[in-house]
């Protein structure tokens, strides 16, 4: 167990110092690594970011129900009866068509025209609040109030949340196919570091095997590098798609504060930014554990 | 006892050139003997051999009691440990001092440091090179050179030393030198085995002598 313990310690040692031994090439390897997985990193952060804007805009779900324009006062109440009891409405707030008239004229430069007009042109509406912003909700009930007697046209508000909705669901699907995509480039990279690592050791890989070195302890130091490789790069990763929502929140904040809002771009949480660093770490092992098969393996009995 | 013995031994290489054909010898424990022949008359491969550096084609080579032409890959590692070799065109590393190249040997088999830096130095000290011990390798001779490559070899005490042509690039006295270092081993119970074409060298010292002609021994 020390044994181990002390070959452990020593092949990080070792891989640690001939990464710095090459600074540049290093660096590189890691800025390639880390600008492949900020392409998806940065990507998902801006959906996550995006995800959370539409629900703090559709925290009110709204239907409006537009009655017909023959509509009598016992036709109203009788929708009105129907909206109440409907399942998953919170509120509702008549809107009779004179109220609607008067509104459209104080909201500037419609007074003349309205005027102009011989009768009345907009319908009794309701505007009804629904309980969940559950789109499946909306969708029933905008079917289900289409169908009552007297009413005309129902409008869900949320439409446009939903449209965002279901971008934001095709965003996630591309991220999982860019991160597919360049989770692969990042074995690819690794995979070739190792080799050459691999190559210009040839000499003490040789020796090394007949001293007595086992499989093991000749493959460790690989094993570490693609690691160690996979996390700076995941690092430097983290680092540039801080970087880059920092230099996006200076327009989004400037953005928000006209909507009178205080909404920042966010960084991944803890918890992803771990889940980042793990895969990044396990796709570095796996380059090189397939490098060290592909390389090392050939001479098992050298 | 037979510490190494081989039966019937062929090695074909590919391509067809027959480096051993049926060769039978065995070496008792802590003997010491040579192994000539002209040049590519196979001493090479003989001890490649031993070393399961190359695997015979037909025969059966034992060392130490283990049967290296059907021993698991995984097990090599375990058997070299028990051999030091003295190869011809073994890399010493450049990269780092005398003294760690020494050490190597004792770190791969997973010795405390302390332990193996003292048993480093004491090999260094055999071969007459611990006041070189922070130099890095390219700065030495090739007698010296060749002098850590015997102090990388019998660092982890092997019960075997394999020497190969140890002396080719030597001048006489250095030769000498390491003739000596050998015969020292083996007064101390190492069983050393030095592949040689240098009959001079052979003529100094009264021990068996394998010999080698096209393949076959004579």
């Amino acid at each position: 167990m020390r044994v181990w313990l002390q070959h452990h310690r020593l092949s990080l040692a070792q891989t640690a110092s001939r990464l710095a031994r090459s600074p540049f090439a290093t660096a590189l390897n890691v800025l390639a690594i880390g600008v492949a997985l900020a392409l998806p990193l940065g990507v998902y952060s801006l959906l996550t970011n995006l995800e959370v804007l539409s629900r703090k805009v559709s925290v009110d779900p709204q239907l409006t129900v537009f009655l017909a324009r023959d509509a009598t006062k016992a036709d109203s109440s009788a929708v009105e009866g129907r909206l109440r009891t409907a399942r998953g409405v919170r509120s509702l707030r008549f809107i009779s068509r004179d109220a609607a008239l008067a509104e459209l004229g104080r909201s500037g430069g419609m007074s003349e025209v309205i005027a102009s007009l011989p009768q009345n042109p907009l319908p009794d509406a309701f505007v009804v609040t629904l309980s969940t912003s559950d789109p499946a909700l909306a969708d029933r009930l905008e079917l289900e109030f289409k169908a009552l007697p007297k009413v005309a046209y129902v409008q869900a508000d949320s439409a446009w949340v939903r449209r965002l909705d279901a971008l934001i669901r095709l965003g996630r699907t591309a991220v999982v196919l860019l991160a597919g995509l360049l989770g692969t480039a990042l074995v690819a990279v690794t995979f070739n570091t190792i080799r050459l690592h691999i190559l210009t050791q040839r000499d003490e890989i040789e020796l090394c095997r007949l001293i007595g070195a086992t499989h093991a302890y000749i493959r460790r130091p690989f094993f570490y590098l693609g690691s160690l490789l996979g996390l700076l790069g995941g690092f430097a990763a983290l680092g540039i798609v801080a970087a880059g929502l920092a230099l996006l929140n200076r327009d989004v904040g400037m953005l928000a504060q006209l909507y009178g809002s205080d909404f920042r771009l966010g960084m991944p949480g803890p918890g992803e930014m771990a889940a980042v660093l793990g895969s990044a770490a396990g796709m570095g092992w796996l380059g090189a554990y397939l490098s060290v098969s592909r390389h090392l393996l050939g001479g098992a009995r050298k | 006892m037979a510490i190494i013995s081989l039966h019937q031994v062929s090695k074909r290489y590919p391509g067809g050139f027959e480096a051993l054909k049926t060769v039978s010898f065995s070496v008792e424990s802590g003997e010491m003997l040579f192994l000539t022949g002209h040049s590519g008359a196979g001493k090479t491969t003989l001890l490649k051999l031993i070393a399961a550096i190359e695997r015979a084609n037909g025969g059966t080579v034992l060392v130490n009691g283990q049967n290296i032409s059907s021993m698991r890959s995984a097990a090599i590692p375990y058997l070299r440990r028990s051999l030091g070799l003295v190869f011809q065109g073994q890399k010493l590393l450049y990269d780092r001092s005398v003294f760690d190249n020494v050490m190597l040997p004792l770190i791969v088999t997973g010795q405390p440091y302390r332990e193996a830096a003292r048993r480093a130095r004491a090999a260094l000290d055999k071969v007459g090179l611990l006041t070189r011990e922070k130099a890095n390798p390219v700065t030495l001779s090739g007698g010296e050179q060749q002098r850590l490559c015997v102090a990388r070899a019998v660092v982890n005490r092997p019960a075997i030393l394999l020497a190969d042509e140890p002396t080719a690039s030597l001048d006489a006295a250095y030769a000498d030198e390491i003739m000596e270092m050998f015969n020292a081993f083996n007064q101390v119970g190492v069983t050393v085995l030095v592949a040689t074409h240098d009959q001079q060298l052979i003529g100094k010292y009264r021990k068996r002598v394998l010999r080698l002609d096209h393949g076959r021994l004579q």
